[in-house]
Parts: structure tokens; sequence; C-alpha cells
């Protein structure tokens, strides 16, 4: 462990409607304490100063539950790949460096205060159709559906996307795509989605449109910038899905 | 701690008849509503982890109108989806002998004892229909090549009966309920309140002067106002009280603010003392630390757990001069191995964490701090290769690398034909509560019309909660339980209009959380709140954590009535009250956290045995096993508020009844 000390170059903006700007505050740190938690330091001491602490989105603080945020140094969830802003550790930077910490900036997820942003629209399309409409109680034994392991497989890796936007604010278009194909890629890999799978992906897109998310140009930006690794593969599964659900209107 | 002199009765509505035909027999005979009734009836969810929202799901495809709350910015986020490692279920796909009996008999017994038989019996009755559930949703749960469902096993049993997808089963799980939820949600059956926080439960007297749950007062953690939502019936649902701690494995949002609303409203809180202290988290590294992370129990299915048999070892690894590698085979000490042939490395939580406390006691930590264990995967890797291990546990050890920098699939050195990897370092922390919300085996509180659920209720899991069996337990009230039991107290409610939120009082309610935040904001202060938390965690660590004495409860219960004092007097919140506060709502919470603690305190110090989760020192065996007095002892503790958070509560027995188990001492050794 060594102690080492940051400037972090932060966005405030008091509230939804307000002007923001960037502000600079020293903060001295450690190799060993994660990112957040050297936002915590910062904070602790603005209260002691009486001021407002900086409002940042997190919460399990494991890297899973998606709710962590944070453009950092011009990378969503910071310089690391693979992990979530939550999992970013300070030996990741350098003794002295300035750190520019900005919120998720997309049309589509408006600022809400400081670093937190509404992530709404996510919530919006899967209502649309990210599910097998299935009621609850008289499901046959789940042993009489045997799906292989591959299919199995890929539907996890698809499945394990934590719906924290970070594709969405690493496009130049703002694009939801990643996101949107990785629920569909889930279901049109196992036998339980295959039946409502047409009306799935019509509906998802439709409502992804509607919402305000761009377009995709197939840069790669969001599968290189996603903590879980979503891969690309899901966007083309999607559009496949899409082509031949559009072909049997 | 004023024990009542004429005991209030508890009745626990257990039903009729032999122990695997009660929860048959209850669904035949229960009241229910039809479904022209049920449109018109509306019914509060607070929470959306998994008991939650296959609560609020399901209750809404049988036609029930629901409201459904959290604290979160989507219901997704809940901490259910945190949970790693499996869900248990007694399909006896493996053929290895399971059965219902067997779950049912392990939870028992991995609860040491003090758990209601019929509760547990219903758990693994329903277990099965969950993984089917959950299977038609989409859940991609782990398979074998053949394509049928595979399992892996947990502590405190002997057969495989774990379900899992990867070491994200919790997420899978929760992504399941999540959907279920947003169909409802797409078809107007939920509506549900992201950022949202629960401040009250509001009752009301009925004609024949009964106080039943119609409504809570809820903040709207983005405009800063409070608001008012009224429904026939109030189901809580928001988890356990694990923060009280400060640092635990639980999310930063985690509270027990709802749960301690319905406390004071007059709910009784049982056996507040079983908090769960998972023995495999990466160990505390420093005072700013925010949260401890736990490291899945699955890795103790291939992980060997060791300190060093020699003292003069151990003080080199806490000096830094050696490493865990560095320590041959033959003087490596697996003292669960050794202590515990039968489970060996996987025996039940409280018992693998009480074990390395010990070890760490007597001077073998093997971190700087000295308190640390190694969890060791050498003999895995040897035994099936890197690839393998990597497969089952790859995502685990990055994990476990991106914090302390050490991969323990790293190949450290080579030593006569046996490869010696890099071992993680483990030590236990708080991780889950037993303890919560009383509940009937309806999962109804002593407040008509208000129910508890998943972990904020005390029902199924005894003193200790065996791994895989949390998801397992959430689930089971959410899809299968409370769907039911709620229309027997529904079923008589069918006449009742909508209720409107312009009575005395919703008005007298909201005026009340209104005036406790206007006071928390007046105090102009000068210590932050989590300053004041802080102080509190170490209080309950060390005195009401692993090994608790009646000196130290007693010295706890008067430093928590001195951090009281500290909160009401020397607090200092920033900002106004319009929009978001972020630390007002800190604050918020940890007033019930320190009332929370005094209750684990006074819990842990009514019980004068050990038992699961609540070790006091006093009551062990020679041996350092935990002493159960069932003479005295066999009752679930219920605590009732007393009026005002500085009485001490008083304490109601709920006897316990054990008709299908003998009730005998825990025995993991053979």
């Amino acid at each position: 462990m060594a102690n080492m000390t940051v400037n972090l170059k932060v966005w405030r903006q008091a509230s939804p409607k307000a002007k923001g700007e960037f502000k600079t505050y020293t903060v001295e740190t450690d190799t060993d304490t994660s990112f957040l938690e050297t936002l915590d330091i910062l904070n602790e001491s603005l209260i002691e100063k009486g001021e407002e602490p900086i409002v940042f989105d997190h919460d399990c603080r494991e890297g899973i539950c998606g709710m962590c945020s944070l453009y950092v140094n011009g990378h969503p969830h910071g310089p690391a790949t693979g992990a979530t802003t939550c999992q970013l550790y300070m030996r990741r930077f350098k003794d002295g460096e300035t750190i520019t910490v900005e919120p998720w900036r997309s049309a589509a997820f408006p600022v809400i205060k400081d670093l937190m942003v509404d992530r709404n629209a996510f919530d919006k399309i899967q209502q649309a159709g990210g599910y097998v409409s299935f009621n609850c109680g008289g499901a046959q034994d789940a042993n009489s559906i045997p799906i292989p392991k591959k299919n199995a497989d890929d539907a996890m890796d698809s499945a394990s996307c934590i719906g924290c936007g970070a594709c969405v604010a690493a496009c130049k278009n703002g694009s939801a795509m990643l996101f949107v194909s990785a629920k569909v890629s889930q279901f049109a890999v196992l036998p339980q989605g295959k039946v409502e799978a047409a009306r799935r992906v019509k509906a998802m897109v439709r409502r992804m449109d509607e919402l305000g998310f761009g377009n995709c140009t197939n840069t790669g930006a969001c599968a290189a910038e996603c903590p879980k690794n979503v891969p690309l593969s899901n966007i083309a599964r999607m559009n496949r899905e899409f082509l031949c659900a559009k072909c049997k209107d | 701690m004023a024990e009542q002199n004429n005991p209030k009765t508890l009745d626990s509505k257990i039903p009729e008849g032999p122990i695997a035909e009660k929860w048959t027999n209850y669904k035949a005979h229960q009241k229910l509503v039809n479904p022209a009734n049920k449109r018109r009836l509306d019914i509060i969810v607070v929470g959306t982890g998994l008991a939650g929202a296959s609560a609020a799901s399901s209750l809404a495809e049988m036609g029930f109108n629901v409201l459904n709350f959290c604290i979160q910015d989507s219901p997704r986020r809940a901490h259910s989806i945190a949970a790693q490692g499996g869900i248990n279920a007694a399909k006896n796909y493996q053929n290895d002998g399971d059965s219902v009996y067997r779950l049912f008999y392990d939870t028992v017994k991995g609860g040491d004892y003090r758990a209601r038989e019929a509760n547990v019996y219903r758990l693994a009755e329903v277990s099965n229909n969950i993984i089917d559930q959950c299977v038609a949703q989409g859940v991609p749960f782990a398979r074998e090549y053949g394509g049928l469902l595979a399992n892996r096993s947990f502590g405190g049993a002997q057969v495989s009966r774990t379900f899992y997808a990867k070491g994200q089963t919790g997420q899978q799980l929760l992504l399941g309920a999540y959907a279920s939820l947003n169909r409802q949600i797409e078809l107007g059956k939920v509506k549900s309140y992201n950022r949202y926080e629960m401040h009250d439960v509001v009752l009301i007297k009925d004609a024949d002067g009964v106080e039943r749950a119609r409504g809570i007062i809820a903040k709207n953690l983005v405009t800063g106002k409070l608001e008012r939502f009224a429904a026939h019936a109030v189901v809580i649902a928001t988890g356990g009280y694990g923060n009280t701690y400060f640092l635990s494995t639980n999310a930063m949002g985690c509270n027990c603010s709802a749960a301690m609303a319905c406390y004071r409203k007059g709910a009784y809180f049982a056996n507040p003392a079983y908090v769960q202290i998972h023995p495999t988290c990466i160990p505390v590294h420093g005072d700013k630390q925010s949260k401890l992370t736990l490291m899945s129990e699955s890795l103790r299915n291939d992980g060997r757990i060791w300190v060093p048999k020699n003292i003069e070892d151990a003080k080199a690894l806490q000096a830094g001069t050696k490493k865990g590698s560095d320590i041959p085979e033959d003087a490596r000490d697996y003292y669960l191995e050794r202590r515990y042939p039968a489970f060996g490395n996987l025996v039940p939580r409280d018992v693998a964490s009480r074990a390395a406390k010990e070890r760490c006691d007597k001077g073998f930590g093997v971190n700087n701090t000295g308190l640390a264990v190694f969890l060791d995967f050498s003999e895995a890797i040897n035994r099936l290769g890197i690839d393998t291990v990597r497969q089952r546990y790859g995502n685990l050890f990055d994990m476990y690398e991106e914090i302390t920098d050490v991969n323990p699939g790293e190949l450290a050195r080579e030593e006569g034909g046996m490869k010696y990897y890099n071992p993680m370092m483990i030590f236990p922390a708080i991780h889950y509560t037993m303890g919560g919300i009383w509940v009937d085996y309806e999962l109804q509180t002593t407040i008509k019309g208000l129910f508890a659920i998943g972990e904020c209720n005390f029902s199924d899991h005894g003193a200790n909660r065996l791994g895989a069996s949390a998801l397992m337990q959430g689930l089971a009230d959410g899809y299968f339980v409370l769907p039911y039991t709620i229309q027997n107290y529904l079923s008589d409610q069918i006449t009742v209009p909508h209720f409107s939120t312009d009575t005395k009082e919703f008005e007298e309610a909201e005026k009340k959380c209104q005036d406790a935040l206007d006071k928390m904001m007046a105090i102009h202060g000068k210590r932050s709140v989590d300053s004041i938390h802080k102080e509190l965690g170490h209080v309950m660590w060390e005195y009401v954590g692993m090994g608790r004495t009646k000196e130290g409860l007693e010295l706890a219960i008067k430093r928590l009535k001195e951090i009281r004092k500290e909160f009401n007097t020397n607090l200092f919140i920033p900002g106004n009250q319009k929009g978001m506060n972020v630390e007002l709502d800190k604050a918020f919470r940890l007033n019930d956290f320190i009332t929370m603690g005094e209750l684990v305190a006074y819990d842990a110090l009514s019980r004068n045995e050990s038992c699961g989760g609540h070790f006091r020192e006093e009551y062990q065996t020679e041996e350092g096993e935990a002493k159960r007095d069932d003479e005295n002892y066999f009752y679930v503790s219920c605590w009732e508020y007393q009026g005002n958070d500085d009485n001490a509560p008083a304490l109601i027995k709920e006897p316990l009844h054990y008709e299908a188990i003998k009730v005998q001492t825990r025995n993991y050794k053979s």
C-alpha cells in the first residue's frame, strides 16, 4: 500500500435544470482504497466544511447491481476493462494525477444531481418485452426441457448485462443496442423464449427508438467499454431476429 | 428489558395435521378471493428484491392491484442481485438421496434447532416449484452436456442440491423476477415507484376497532417530498439489518428503516441476535473501507481453509517476510478438516466463522492485522487442472485480484511435484440476518394486514442460515406462500372501498415523519452521518459480533445510548430538504440502525446460551463448540416496542414445538 494524492475534477450540477460546472478537489488516499471510497473521503471533507457532498449512484460495490456509473478519464467505469467503477482501485492511477469525473452523457439519461442520472428509460425498454409471458404456478418439471450446454452458456453470457448504461454512454450515437440485444439474445437462444421471439424483438426495438436512443453504426465502443464484456455478437443476433420478425409481418 | 408478567400469547397459526400435510391442508381450507374481487383490492409491496419482486408480480398476475416501491433507481438493483453461489432445492436430480424431508431436516439442523418446524417444511416443499418456475422464465441455470441442470454442494449438506448460474445466481433469479414484474408493469397491474423510501406504515382502525395496516408514507428521494399511499394490505420485503455493523457484505443502501417503522407501530421483532457472519469475505484493509466483499461459499467446494501449524510461520506471514505459498504442505493446519472430518471445509457458516476466529485469537492469523486465514486452491488445481478450476471460479478469482492485487489462480512455486498457488486471504464478515419482523405461518406480523417476507422476516432459518437458502426463502415467500396466505386475510376485506389518503391517520403519520426529518436537519452539530455510523459499527462488531459476553453486551447497550445522544445533539447534515439530500436519507437510516443495534444487544443479553449465529462465550463446550440450552431457551424471542426509543423493549416468548424432528446437539464431526 502506498499513500497518494489525486486531484478530482468533478461535474457538479445542483438539479436537473441547473447549469453545471467542473470543480476540482484535492484528496489524499492510498493505492488499496477504491475509487468510490476516495469519493467518500472527499465527501467527508466537504461535509466537514459545511458543503454539500457530491451525489453519485452506487450500491452493492461489488460490480453486480449496475447502480454505479461515472465517466472517469473519458471512459465509462474508468480505465479498467471488464470492471465497474466500484471495482476500480486507486492503484490504477498515478500519484498527483488529475482525474476527470463526469456523469453518463446521453439524451436518454438526464442528470438528476451532480453525477447521478435517470436511467428509467432502460426499465421501459424491458417492460416492452424483456420477459417470457408466463404466470407463476403450473410450470413443468425443470428437467423436462433439456437445453444444450452451449445454448445455456450463451444465454448466461448475454444475461450477465447489469443494465448500468455504460454502452449508451460510450456510444457516439447514444445507442442502446447492446443493452437491448443482450436481453433479446438471452431469450433467442433458449426454447422458453422462442414462442414470443418475434413480438419481443419488435416491441423492444420500437420502445428503444421511442425513448430517444440513437442508432447503431457498428463502432463497437459499447462492447469495448462494457464492464461485463457482453459481446457485440448480441447486436448481430438481434438484427437477425429483427429482420426475421419483420419478414413475417 | 422488562419481561412481561402476563405474557401475551402469540398465535403462530400452524395448521393441524402431520408435518408433511400441513401446507396442503392449509391451502385446501384457506379462504380465497374471487377474480372479480381481486381487481378491487390494492396491495403495497415495499422492496423489489427476490421476495418483493416475486410477490409483486405474482399478486398482479392473480389480479390484485399492486404498488411496488424501491429505493434504487430500478427494481433490478435490489441487493438480492449480489448473491453469488446458488439456490437450494430438493429435486434429487443427482440421485444422491435428497428429499423434501432431508432439505427440511438439514435446514432445521443448520439453524441449530431454533426455527419453526412447520415453516421450514413448507419451504423445503415449495423449493422444487421455484426451480421449475425460474426455468420456465428463462433463467439460464448451469447445465450439464446432456442438457439437464447442474448442481453443486454447499455448507451444511451432504448432497448436491444447489442450482446455480455461474457465480451470479442471485442476479439471474432477480432478473427473472424483475422480468415478470416488468410484464405486470406494462399490463398496468403494478405501479412501480423507484427512488422512494418508506418512512412509516399507516394504521387505521376499522369499524370493530381493530387497527389494520392501510398504507405507507414514503419519501420521494428525488424531490425530497413525503407522499401518502393507501392500500388494503401492506407487504414489506425490505431485507435485513446487517448494515447496523457499518461494515458488512450488504449493499450501501441496505437498511432496516421500514422494519423499524413497523416495529415502532407495534409489530414484534423476533430473534434479532441471530446475525450471520460469513466465513469467506475479503479481510478488512483499513479505516477508509466502505464495505466488505464476499467470496462465494461455493469456493469451499474445492478450496481448502488453513493456517500455519507453527506460530513462527504465522508471525513471519504477519510481518510480511513469508508468503502463503512458501509454507509447505506438512506445515499447514487444515483446521476445519481436522476438527470436522465428516463435513470438512463444508461445515455451516457459523461453525466455519468461529473456527477462523479461534485460530486468529490464538495468534495464527496470516495477514498484517492477524485477522485472516487462507483459502487455498492448490490441491484442486493439481487434481483438476487450472482450466477446470478457472471455469468454475474464474470470475471470483478475477474479482479477488481486482481488490487485492493477488490472483489465486497464479502459480507461485513448485516443489516435490506439488504446485503451490497463491492462496486467497479470507475472514468472517457480517452477511445476513436471520432475525426479523415476527410473522405467523401466514407471514402476517402482529399488525393485521401487515406482512413481512424474505430476509426481513424471521421465520425459516432459526439461529443460522445455510448457504443457498436465502434465495430459496425469498422466492418461496414471494412466489408460492404469500400470494396464497394474503388471500386468507383479504377475503373479508372485499367490501372495503379504495382508501383515500386525505384522512387524519395519514395526515398525522406524515406530520410525524416530517417532524423527525426537520429535527435532524435542525441539529447543526459537527459530526457527519458516516462518522457516527462507523462508531456504531465498531461497538457492534466488538461487543455484539462473533463472540459475546454479558459484560460486553451491557457495555454495548451503554455505549449505544451515548451514540444515540451524540446523534441527537451533534449531527450535521448539509443542504436543505428541497430536492435530493443524500446525507439526510443516510441520517434517517442511521437513526434506525442505532435502535436496531440496541435490539440485537438486548436479545443477545437475554439469551444465556450459544446457538447458531449467536455465540455467548460463557456458554461453550470444552472443545469450543456452541452450547445450547434447550430447557430454558427453546423459544423465539419476540420484542415489543415500549413507546419510545429510549425505553428497553419487552420480551414475549413464542415457545417452539417440534413434532417431526428430534432436537439434538449439532454434529458435523461424524
